[in-house]
This record gives structure tokens, sequence and C-alpha cells, in this order.
């Protein structure tokens, strides 16, 4: 059962990346990588690691998209004429989609809990996940970490307010 | 301190506003509480009769000329005597705007505004209203106006012959 | 098997009243909040629909069901009908962890008083909470307007923004219970509600949820009188509905949020558990309407400010302070 679940639900998410890929809407491409990073939250929940999955959907759906999202707003890259197509055809993948991580959801919701043992051994719970980031792994936690802090300052840095050099382009 | 005079500003409104709702409400429930309105207030409009019980309305036209929304027609005509009424007079309520032009226009008083503002209603039509419909038996605000005494041509009084009137000019005596 | 029918049973049965619940008391928290602000403003709000306008709701669903659903001729249909379900589904879906009482013991059996208690079931508020900005950004590019484009980019930056301080506020609360489970949060407060313990992230989590259901201080996404309604100018009707029923269900889902993490949950003297959740719940609700009733609408870069600038430093500042005294308290 798990492992079905398991490829299908794979086969969703590279269907969905491949389609955020290949769609020509910035915005429809946001939606198709969403369908995308639930498919993959469900195949982390499917593995025993409903921590990551719950991070997965609030970092990457609920934060990162949501910045993609704004980007793609504030600079109106989305097309405003759309072609009059011909309707729903467009539509079918996306839903397909749609439907089928909803019927995966549910298949894992209504999955006898009792019967655990189908899929992974055991669940990773949060006390577990946060002593082997914090034990195991902290190094590469802090690395990364700083990595991101050069990469804020960095960002900063080239972002800054810079009077001077537009007076030089003038004289130029 | 700023940062007290900040919490006050923050926190000061909340409890102005929690007084404000177990103050009793200003609205009046209009159809079951009626308030009554100033004398002056201006809602529909009424032709008058002078003193003597004769129409006011001397078909002058300048109420109609006056009316912003031109929703005042009538039709002029005369009596035996000279003196002029309407023949017919028609106010379309569904236009007029109630803002009481046609009143201050009036030299005979005979167009007045009243108090009585519940008029409205679904079929627009009805509120075309005729002279049967407009005409009051009574002088309205001003008990004692009577235009004809006053001025106007000789139907009461001949020309120049009212108290406040000087008799009329023969304009060839004025001539050096 | 007849235990996993049972469990089923349980979990729909469970799902359909607290629907009805919330679905209901959304309704009436639109009539109580046009009650409570008419009277704030000496007005009535309200009274002609049956007494105190009791029925107004009901009047309110006719009309909205049995208006145009209008769709603009240039919108991106199809997500443009989808959006304001979204809205409200993600609204309704984080209901599914709030512990409204202590489990509850029949026919023998432990029933929990939640639909499903997550082990994580904190995460799975925010990251649903997080989802509900999706309705509102989508419906307001779909629809092809300027004005509900500018609605959705400021209900964009505005969650954003406020996400991040709501979840560092919720923090020093899962440090103090030691668990991400609601109802292992709620156990944590059996003494002393959080609300004494931490109040500074008490304030910033207030704050935050305010911003994150965008009522007035914070109501620039739907701005009527400087964007004619933001996100939702295009629509109409039910789906119209969709988006201001979303809007009421999420004050309810906020307000148990704040009842569960600060002031105790179900904790109380006397009355039954249920009934001092609820009270807290509606008591938390009459505070958000008190406060569209007071204060005016904060400016774009105002809120930015407020965000970044002191609300996310305090919150860090907060959890510093926190975790070392835990810590202290520990070793
Ligand atoms: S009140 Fe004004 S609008 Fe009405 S009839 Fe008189 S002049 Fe016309
Ligand atoms: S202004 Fe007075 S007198 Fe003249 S027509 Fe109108 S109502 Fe009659």
């Amino acid at each position: 059962m798990a492992s079905i679940l398991f490829y299908i639900l794979g086969f969703v998410m590279l269907a969905a990346t491949l389609l955020c890929v290949t769609c020509r809407n910035p915005v429809h491409a946001v939606i198709y990588l969403v369908k995308g990073f639930f498919a993959l939250a469900l195949m982390f929940y499917l593995l025993g690691a409903p921590l990551i999955a719950a991070w997965e959907v609030i970092v990457y759906v609920g934060a990162i998209m949501v910045l993609f999202l704004f980007i793609i707003m504030v600079l109106e890259l989305a097309p405003r004429e759309q072609p009059q197509e011909p309707g729903w055809q467009r539509w079918v993948p996306g839903l397909l989609l749609a439907a089928s991580i909803m019927i995966c959801t549910l298949l894992i919701i209504f999955q006898d809990p009792s019967a655990a043992s189908h899929g992974p051994n055991h669940f990773v719970g949060p006390r577990e996940f946060g002593e082997a980031l914090f034990g195991k792994y902290a190094l590469a936690v802090e690395v990364v970490s700083f990595q991101l802090l050069f990469a804020a300052v960095g960002a900063y840095y080239l972002g800054r307010y810079q009077p001077r050099r537009r007076n030089e382009e003038d004289q130029t | 301190m700023g940062i007290w005079r900040d919490i006050k500003g923050t926190l000061l409104p909340f409890w102005i506003t929690l007084g404000y709702l177990f103050t009793k409400p200003a609205t009046i429930q209009y159809p079951e509480e009626k308030r009554t309105p100033p004398p002056r207030y201006r809602a529909r409009i009424v032709l008058t009769r002078d003193p003597d019980g004769n129409e006011r309305c001397v078909a002058c036209h300048l109420c109609s000329a006056a009316c912003p929304v031109d929703c005042i027609s009538m039709q002029a005509a005369e009596t035996e005597d000279g003196r002029r009424y309407a023949a017919w007079f028609r106010i379309n309520f569904a236009r007029c705007i109630f803002c009481g032009l046609c009143a201050e226009a009036c030299p005979t008083l005979a167009i007045q505004m009243t108090p009585d503002y519940e008029i409205c209603n679904r079929d627009p039509l009805s509120l075309v209203q005729e002279k049967e419909d407009l005409l009051i038996d009574g002088c309205g605000k001003d008990e004692e106006y009577n235009f004809y005494r006053h001025s106007g041509i000789g139907v009461v009084n001949p020309r120049g012959g009212n108290e406040d009137e000087n008799a009329p000019v023969n304009p060839k005596a004025l001539v050096p | 098997m007849s235990d996993l029918l049972l469990n089923l049973a349980l979990i729909l049965v469970k799902l359909g009243l607290i629907f009805a619940v919330i679905l209901s008391m959304a309704a009436y928290l639109v009539l109580a909040e046009r009650k409570i602000l008419g009277r704030m403003q000496l007005r009535h709000g309200p009274n002609r629909l049956g007494p105190f306008g009791l029925i107004q709701p009901v009047a309110d669903v006719i009309k909205l069901i049995t208006k145009e659903d209008f769709v603009p001729d240039q919108s991106d249909k199809w997500l443009f009908l989808f959006a304001p379900g979204l809205t409200a589904l993600t609204a309704l879906l984080s209901f599914v962890v709030v512990p409204f009482s202590p489990p509850l013991a029949i026919f023998g059996r432990e029933l929990p008083m939640v639909v499903c208690d997550l082990n994580i079931g904190l995460l799975y508020f925010l990251g649903i909470s997080s989802l509900g900005v999706y309705g509102v950004v989508i419906g307001g590019w779909a629809s092809n307007s300027k004005y509900s484009l500018l609605g959705a980019i400021r209900s964009l930056g505005q969650l954003l923004s406020y996400e991040l301080s709501m979840g560092l506020a919720l923090i020093p609360v899962v440090l103090t219970a030691k668990s991400f489970s609601l109802t292992d949060i709620v156990m944590s407060q059996a003494d002393w509600p959080n609300l004494v313990r931490h109040p500074l992230a008490f304030l910033i989590f207030l704050v935050s949820i305010a911003a994150e259901s965008k009522r007035t201080p914070f109501d620039m996404p739907e701005a009527e009188n400087e964007i004619v309604g933001g996100f939702h100018t295009e629509y109409s009707g039910m789906r119209f509905g969709l988006f201001f029923v979303g809007e009421y269900i999420n004050l309810v889902i906020l307000g148990s949020m704040l009842t569960v993490l600060f002031l105790g949950g179900w904790h109380g003297p006397l009355l039954p558990p249920i009934v001092w959740f609820s009270l807290k719940v509606l008591f938390v609700a009459f505070c958000f309407i008190w406060a569209r009733g007071t204060m005016p609408r904060l400016r774009y870069d105002q809120l930015m400010h407020l965000g970044w600038k002191v609300l996310i430093p305090l919150a860090l500042l907060n959890l510093l302070v926190t975790a070392a005294v835990l810590l202290a308290l520990k070793g």
C-alpha cells in the first residue's frame, strides 16, 4: 500500500515539476510547483518524517512560494492579455494532479492507524529530529546557517542605496 | 515620556468605544418612531388660497421657470374680470428635489412647502399630481396675504387703488 | 476492523459537528460584529429581521446565493472560480487540531475532544494558516483587475511578514510545554495560563494574528476606501460570500488558537471545560471586533515597520531570554 502510494506521489511530483518548467504563465507555474511540494510533503510523511513534511509545507509552500508569487506580481511578469484559448483541456493536467494528491491524502489519513507497520518502522518525532539536528549534525547546521547569513549580508550589500554611482554615470 | 503617551493613545480609544457601546443609540427607528419636522421643512408642495377663498396662483410661470428640474407645468387662463388662474397645474413629485426655489419665486405665496415628507410610492405615475391634488382650503403659512390687495391689475381694486400703492403715473405727463 | 470503522465514524461525527458549529458561529459573528460596531457608533445595527435581527444571517445567505455569480471576461476563469473555496477551506481545515475540551470517557473508551490530535499540531496550524494566503492571492491575481492585484500584493507582503513573528512568538510556548501537540500545550497551562508566563510573546502573537486575519488595524489588503475591496473587488454572490465567511472562520480559528496557546484553553474554575473554551474564544472575537471599532488603518510602510523592525526583533529577544531562563531553571 505504502509503496504504491509512494510511486504515485513520486509520479505526481515529477509531472507537476515538469509542468511547472514548461508552463508559460508564471503564476500557473508556481501553482504546479506548490502541487509538487505537496506531493513531496506527503512522501516525507509516508517515509515516517511528519515533521519534515510539515516544514516542507510551512517553509516551501507557505513562505518561499509566496515570495515567488510576490516577485511575480510586483514585476507584473504574468501575461496580462491571455489569448482566448479553448478552455478546459488546458486545465486537465492541473486538475488531475490536484485530484491525485487529494486522493492520496485521504488514503493516508484513513489508513489503518494501528497498522502503521506497512510503512516505515517508526515515525521520527520532533524530539528525535531536534536531537539529530543539533547533536549529530550540529556542525552542518551551523555551516548552512552561516551560508544563509552570508547570503543575507551579500543581498543587503548589493541592494544598498548608492547615490554616488548614479552621479558618476551621469558624468560619463 | 513618549512611550507612555503612545500606550495611553492606544488604550484610551478602546475605553471610549467601550463607553459608546453602552450608550443609547442616537438612531430614530423610522416607521415606528416618527419625528415632527420643523414647520419650515421642505416636503410636499401645496397650492394655497387667499383669505377670501380664491386660488392664489396667477399662473405667472415663475415657479416653473425657477424649478431646476423642470417639474412644474401649467396652462394659464383668465376669468371675465381679468383675474388670471391656472387652467391646469401639474407637479411631478417623482422629479421634484424639494429645493424650495418655486416657493421662493412665487409672488403670490400660492405655492408653498409643507412638512409632510411621507410621499414615497412604488408607482411613479401616482406622484404626478394635478391641481386638484395640490390645492388646499387654506392660506398655508401666511394667513393675511392677498396678492390682489397689494398689487396686480385691477381685479379687487382699480389699478393703483390699493393701500400701499401709488396711483399709476401717466408717462406722457413726465415729458418736460 | 470494527475498531477502525468506529474511529472513522467518530472522526466524521466530530468533523461534522465542528463544521456545523463553526459555520453557524461565523454567520452569527458577522451579525455580532455588525451589531457591536453599530452600537459603538451609536447606531442599532441590523434589527429588522426577527428579534434583535437574529435572522439576518439567513437573509444574508439567501441574498448572496441568489445574486449573479459574475466572472470578469479577461479573468483566469478556473483560478478565479476556485480561489474563494480555497480560502474558506484552509480556514476550516485548521480547526482539525484544536482541542476544545479534555478527553471524555464514553463507553469505557477515552474520547479525545479534538478531531485529530497530531503530535505536531502547532506546525500543522502554522502550515495551514500560511496556505490561507493562496486563496486571497490567486483570487486577486485571477480577477485581472488593478485593484485586485494591488490587494493581492499587499496581502502577500503582510502575511509573509507577520507569519514570521507569529511563529517566533510561539516558540516560547513550545519550550515550556515541551511539545508541539496542542493538547499537551493546554495541559501545561493547568495552573498558570501562558498569558502570565509569556506576556511579551502573547502581545506579539496577538498583533500578528490580527495582521494575519486582515482585520481592521491591518486591513490594507481589502481597504474599501483605497482599493475598493482589494482582492475581492471582482467577486460577487456566493463566491464573495465564501471570502467573507472565510474571514470570520479565520477569526474563530485564531481566537481558539489564542485561547489554546495563551489563555489556558479549557482550564477555568466552576464551569465545564467546553463552556470556558467557548467563552474565551468569544471574548477574543469580541476584542477583535472592538479593535475594529476603535483603531484606524495603518499605512503600509507603518505595517512593514511594525512587523520587521519591532515585532520580529522583540520576538527573537523574547525567545532568547525565555530559553536562557528555562535552561537556568533546569540546570
Ligand atoms: S421644490 Fe424645487 S424641484 Fe420641487 S417643484 Fe419646487 S423648484 Fe421644482
Ligand atoms: S409662481 Fe406662484 S403664482 Fe406664479 S404660477 Fe407658480 S404658483 Fe402660480
